[in-house]
């Protein structure tokens, strides 16, 4: 048994993360850990990596009881993780990042040439086509995703914990993928593959452990069903095929013509786009992660600065106003990281409510905050958004990450809105939340509203667009009604017409 | 139309600002200058190989030949816009020629003892780089060190005591690293272990140091200088056959021990951070700690370890001011050089070489004006001193092309919070 | 009731205070250790303790005498007399609030205004500038004066503001070097025509017209000025702007996470510039009431280093306005008892500013006092929050 988890416990605060976890992984074995977001993958592997320490447990490689303190320890032991977030540095380059923690050197100086050959020759073996002396802010996700496997192999892992390792890729690249670890399970290495995605899950694992809320609720063979799993996973019959209203749509909202943006460095991450949404229609922007789209998101309400082109909302030009002239036209705008970009985390949940509004009436008058409006306005949303909090002055910080969803949802379409800008709305939250979300923007729809929808999740972008829009390399390579087919959605995610 | 990309407009722009002053400097300094009267260089200092031991040139026609000078930097800036390569030999070429233009035309008439000027530049310079190295090892592996100025003053007060005390400047240059590695001790634990806002540490430590220092030189080196506070200074060690080279000779091979040594670790860090193992880790902790923490590098042991490195460094900036040059301490001696050096670290784009050159242009600036002011050259010296710290906010400002600090600079490292 | 307001007290109030203890503590064995006579008592350890405490306590005594109620004093002309000492302090904290108050509000938009001496320095310039200059009624006069060292600060610190939002030129660098730029200008501002005092040839201005000086409150040679009433207002309206404007909204939105402020609309290069150009305003009016209410006269040295303890003052207050106010009347009795220390005891003033530095110090980190005091969770910081140079 190359790794075995006994009784691991691990409690943030208030929130009991891993509860009594058990775990064994056998040689060879594909064993996917099933979970919808929040439920504790993370954090168990992060146990197992060295990341975290546990509050109680054991961990055995080899039938031998380990103590695993830091990721040297696990590396040690031979185990190897593909972060949810790679572990690169954007600014070295291929061998650079494969090398750093094993470096050889000749007299102090680094040679790279040993790695640099075992590079070419993993890569060659697993069809990878890598260049050790590319830097790694210039490769897509994609193949960053296969320099971390490398990275993880040359550590002669025995074990590999892949986490939600699909996220980033095209149903195409998905496929690869699960190839690659079909061949890795061959020569002998184990997997544990973290995934809230069934389809996956059933196609590659040869044993499949769902946790919920912390706990294991239970251990299945591939064969189980896919709705055996998703009740298991979230512990209820789950629909996440909303009603929706039949589809009527009025005059376009967004004309969007010739848009191109550059980032900072002055690299054109989006060009030449155009596009257009319809009251009441709802297109979704489908492409793999990094090729432009939350780019072009942040560009319509203005917070991207260098850009050429046209943005007419209900044919006026807004391309050129500032953020808040942008919202005020009649934008509501879910940023895709509600930490960051969504709220303050040391403000009260009143304050946030605010943000956008806080200098208008009836919110302030002559440069004073009404206070009690505030306080009113926030315990209004606060109950028609089912936010639960214990008082309506808490932080944010103390909400959970469903509740500061509907916080932003709360704040963004309480303003009097013509489209809604929706990036990545349901990203890491619960199935209770994805179906709050689901119910809101489907509201919105209903009510005649244009909604520009970008997601990763290829499930929820079938689901809940009128349209699809496929973007790769900052183009759109296609717009699609919403019965095409996953393969040709990942053809086109591909920049294949 | 061709796109240009960010970077290369701001090359561009960098070309054009650096022609609009090529203009006005040659109005002023060539087209409606009057001066005729000749400037004299002299090269030579003591009994280096005589090859050249005086220039004398008209202001005006002196003045002409260096705007030449600063239009083929600007030419050669050109190249390296056309072809995207760099432009900053271009750059520093056009700053040397203009600074040249305007000495031959603010001092008209007047002898410079150029060789000296150097020299002296160079010894304004040692303790810059030395903090500026300092700044770099912190700051290369995500620490900022706003404590620079607190490493110098505390490392030349406590070198100066021990010489004193000792009669034995080697005792006193020993102690310097120490004393600058224990003032790094504070910022380390605080910044690294307590995840304190380092520049808030940094700030506060400048404060404790310069209230100590000056406290217990009213109390022990005051009332008690003949045993505390009589240090003595190096004296040069010229280099065989090397020193006698004109010009370069005497200015880079006639100096004390601790010039020497600062050659050595400029280019060991040169060297180190960028083809070392110990290199690698460094930058790697300072654009994402993360990553190195997650293939085994403890962050935090090396981030410590580096800032007591760096206080090390800047030990023997601050031995410098006392055993290096006066040879005695006096209140608050270092005068901001900390603060100095920290502008060179930006300057020179968080890289040894460009904080070296960043420090040499600091120094040579400062050696100008007191060389100036010394000749008689009626300046307003006050607006001359200015120059270092208005080429800083120029160059902060990104008008000399983007400076980027390393991803992490300034964050503290811990699990929790990626 | 009670309880909870003690509970509140002791949430705010108690890691300064400890800061405070374990600094005078620390600041007591730098006094001893610099003293030849005490330590070569070591071989003797009863008298080694004895003379320490008592060298203490003298020292400490000496600070509480010069900066709060002087018994000597009294006893010799008065009950009335022996305030001399908190009229300095007052006297010395005022200044000091001004630029604490301008470092604190920079703080909470999330910006490190280490400017505040240069800022401190054109303020009092522009003061004493149209206080000289001009002959006008009093009721004229010292408005405009006041408003000339508000402007001139404002626009000094604005700058740095202005830069940050155009450029992202980081602040602390910039305004290092604004420091070192004001204080050369004003030595070379002293020796032109325009500020040079008749018949004298030393670095000194004119002294500013009476109809622009600040009254004296008290009369005789306490130095109290009307100042104490505009720093106090000042304060109020620090707090006002912070917890109940909408530009102070979006100030601490700012400070907090200028990503989602600036996602919620908020413009982050306007509120850079606008808190740089109030937080400036703020040193430069400390510039003018110092230069109107005490000195008169501009010399090189008027800011002294009130534009740095102006940052360990905001920092003991924690950035806010009644901490600042505190801090500023804290480190004002410090420095002015400093002056009595050096005089009755002969341990040189210096000290205070190691006191000071150890006090923020501590402050700054409230894990180290948890650890000494082995607290638990009963000292809450509003912690400055760590920013990269590309933050």
């Amino acid at each position: 048994m190359p790794l075995e988890l006994k009784g691991i416990s691990k409690s943030f605060g208030n929130l009991q993360a891993n509860n009594q976890i058990n775990l064994k992984v056998g040689k060879g074995e594909i064993h996917a850990i099933l979970g919808e977001n929040g439920a504790g993958k993370s954090t168990l592997m992060n146990i197992v990596y060295g990341l975290l320490q546990p509050d109680s447990g054991e961990i055995l490689v080899d039938e031998k009881l380990v103590k695993i303190l830091e990721p040297a320890d696990a590396i040690k032991y031979g185990i190897g993780m593909v972060h949810q977030h790679f572990m690169l540095i954007p600014v070295f380059t291929v061998a650079e990042n494969i090398a750093l923690g094993r470096e050889k050197s000749k007299f102090g100086i680094i040679s790279f040439a040993e790695i640099k050959t075992k590079i070419k020759k993993l890569s060659d073996e697993f069809k990878f086509d890598i260049d050790p002396d590319a830097i790694i802010e210039d490769l897509p996700v994609g193949v960053q995703q296969r320099i971390e496997i490398i990275k993880a192999l040359m550590y002669d892992a025995k074990v590999l914990i892949l986490d939600e390792p699909t996220a980033v890729l095209t149903p195409q690249e998905t496929d690869e993928l699960l190839n690659v670890m079909k061949i890795l399970k061959s020569r002998g290495t184990s997997i544990i593959f973290i995934t809230h995605k069934l389809r996956e899950v059933r196609a590659v694992a040869d044993k499949i452990t769902i946790i919920r809320l912390g706990k294991v609720v239970g251990t299945q063979l591939p064969s189980a069903s896919q709705e055996e799993l998703a009740n298991l996973m979230v512990g209820r019959e789950v629909d996440l095929a909303p009603s929706k209203a039949a589809f009527n749509p009025g005059g376009n909202v967004l004309e969007i013509n010739d848009l191109s943006i550059f980032n900072d460095s002055g690299r054109k991450v989006v060009s030449n786009l155009s596009l257009n949404i319809r009251a009441g229609e709802i297109l979704a922007i489908a492409g793999v992660q990094g090729n432009g789209q939350s780019e072009l998101a942040r560009a319509i309400v203005n917070l991207e600065k260098h850009k050429s082109g046209s943005i007419k909302l209900d044919g006026k030009e807004i391309l050129g106003s500032t953020v808040r002239d942008s919202l005020r036209a009649g934008i509501a705008y879910i940023p895709e990281s509600r930490e960051l970009d969504g709220l303050i985390s040391t403000f009260s949940i009143t304050e946030n409510l605010i943000l956008d509004v806080h200098d208008l009436e009836p919110a302030a008058s002559r440069g004073q905050l009404n206070r009690s409006y505030i306080s009113e306005n926030a315990t209004t949303l606060v109950k028609e958004f089912d936010v639960r909090t214990q008082s309506i002055e808490a932080n944010s910080s103390s909400l959970s990450g469903g509740n500061k969803q509907k916080v932003v949802l709360a704040r963004e379409l309480s303003r009097e809105v013509k489209l809604v800008v929706a990036a990545q709305p349901t990203r890491g939250l619960d199935v209770g939340s994805i179906e709050f979300v689901y119910e809101k923007l489907l509201a919105e729809r209903a009510n005649k509203k244009a909604i520009l929808l970008i997601s990763s999740e290829l499930d929820e972008v079938m689901e809940l667009a009128d349209r699809i829009a496929v973007i790769y390399k900052g183009e759109i390579v296609g717009v699609v009604d919403s019965d095409v087919s996953r393969e040709k959605l990942g053809l086109m995610m591909a920049g294949i017409k | 139309m061709a796109e240009l990309n960010l970077v290369q407009k701001r090359k561009q722009k960098s070309i054009f600002t650096m022609l609009a002053l090529f203009a006005i400097f040659t109005l002023v300094f060539y087209i409606t200058s009057s001066k005729t009267e000749p400037i004299t260089f002299g090269f030579i200092l003591g009994d280096e190989f005589k090859l050249i031991s005086e220039w004398s040139v008209s202001s005006r026609v002196g003045s002409g030949i260096f705007m030449l000078l600063a239009l083929f930097g600007i030419g050669l800036s050109y190249l390296g816009f056309k072809s995207e390569k760099s432009t900053t030999l271009g750059s520093v070429i056009f700053g040397l020629g203009s600074i040249m233009s305007f000495l031959c035309w603010a001092a008209a008439g007047k002898f410079i003892p150029f060789t000296g000027l150097l020299q002296a530049a160079l010894l304004l310079a040692v303790p810059l780089i030395f903090g500026s190295m300092s700044g770099l090892l912190c700051e290369k592996s995500g620490v900022i060190n706003i404590a620079i100025e607190g490493q110098l003053l505390f490392s030349a007060f406590i070198s100066a005591i021990v010489a004193s005390l000792t009669q034995n400047l080697m005792w006193g240059l020993l102690s310097a690293p120490i004393a600058g590695a224990l003032v790094s001790l504070i910022l380390a634990y605080f910044a690294i272990n307590f995840k304190v806002d380092q520049v808030i540490i940094g700030f506060v430590i400048n404060v404790l140091v310069l209230g100590l220092t000056n406290f217990f030189y009213s109390t022990l080196l005051v009332p008690y200088d003949s045993t505390w506070n009589a240090a003595g200074s190096f004296s040069n060690i010229p280099i065989p056959i090397l020193s006698k080279i004109p010009i370069i000779g005497p200015v880079l091979f006639n100096q004390t021990i601790i010039v020497y040594i600062m050659y050595a670790i400029v280019t060991l860090i040169q060297v180190a951070l960028f083809k070392s193992r110990w290199g690698l880790r460094t930058r790697a902790i300072g654009e994402l700690p993360i990553a190195a923490d997650s293939v085994g590098i403890d962050v935090n042991k090396l981030r410590f370890r580096n800032v007591m490195l760096a206080g090390l460094v800047s030990g023997l900036g601050g031995a410098v001011f006392t055993i290096g040059a006066v040879g005695i301490f006096s209140q608050s001696m270092t005068a901001g050089a900390g603060f100095i050096a920290l502008a060179c670290l930006v300057f020179g784009k968080w890289s040894p070489r460009g904080a070296l050159v960043a420090a040499l242009f600091f120094g040579f600036a400062n050696s100008l004006q007191s060389n100036l002011s010394i000749s008689g050259v009626a300046l307003p010296s006050e607006l001359m001193l200015m120059i270092p710290y208005i080429a800083t906010i120029i160059a902060v400002s990104g008008l000399v092309g983007r400076v980027r600090a390393p991803a992490a600079d300034g964050i503290p490292y811990s699990r929790g919070n990626k | 009731m009670i309880t909870k307001f003690f509970i509140g007290l002791k949430k705010n109030a108690l890691l300064p205070f400890l800061s405070f203890i374990f600094a005078f503590f620390i600041g007591g064995i730098i006094i001893v250790v610099s003293d030849p006579v005490i330590m070569g008592q070591l071989s003797s350890p009863g008298k080694f303790l004895t003379s320490a405490a008592s060298r203490i306590g003298n020292s400490y005594l000496a600070i509480f005498q010069g900066s709060i109620y002087d018994v000597n004093l009294a006893r010799e002309s008065g009950f009335f007399r022996g305030f001399y000492p908190m009229s300095e302090t007052i006297v010395t904290a005022i200044p000091l609030l001004f630029a604490g108050l301008a470092v604190a509000l920079a703080f909470r938009s999330g910006l490190f205004n280490i400017g505040a001496q240069g800022q401190f320095i054109f303020g009092a310039i522009g003061a004493s500038y149209v206080g000289f200059a001009y002959e006008l009624p009093p009721l004229i006069h010292v408005p405009l004066v006041l408003i000339a060292g508000i402007v001139l600060g404002g626009l000094f610190g604005g700058f740095v503001g202005l830069l940050k939002a155009k450029t992202g030129a980081h602040e602390v660098i910039v305004t290092i070097m604004l420091n070192y730029i004001a204080s050369l200008f004003i030595l070379w501002l002293l020796k032109t025509q325009a500020f040079l005092r008749e018949e004298r040839q030393d670095p000194i201005a004119p002294e500013v017209n009476s109809s622009a000086q600040l009254p004296k409150l008290l009369g005789g040679d306490l130095r109290l000025h009307l100042g104490i009433f505009i720093a106090l207002g000042v304060t109020w309206f620090v707090w006002w702007l912070l917890t109940r404007s909408t530009l102070g909204f979006k100030f601490r939105a700012v400070g907090a996470n200028s990503n989602a402020a600036r996602t919620a609309g908020i413009s982050v290069p306007f509120v850079t510039t606008a808190t740089m150009f109030i937080s400036g305003g703020l040193a430069g009016l400390g510039g003018a009431v110092h230069l109107i209410g005490t000195e008169y006269a501009l010399t090189a040295g008027i800011a002294g280093s009130i534009g740095f303890d102006a940052i360990t003052v905001a920092l003991l207050g924690q950035a806010t306005p009644l901490g600042t106010l505190l801090g500023a009347l804290l480190f004002g009795a410090l420095q002015t008892g400093s002056r009595t220390l050096l005089s009755n005891t002969g341990t040189p003033s210096e000290i205070v500013q190691v006191i000071q530095a150890l006090i923020v110090l501590f402050i700054a980190t409230p894990m180290l006092l948890k650890r000494v005091f082995r607290l638990k969770n009963s000292i809450e910081s509003k912690s400055m929050t760590a920013k990269g140079w590309n933050g």
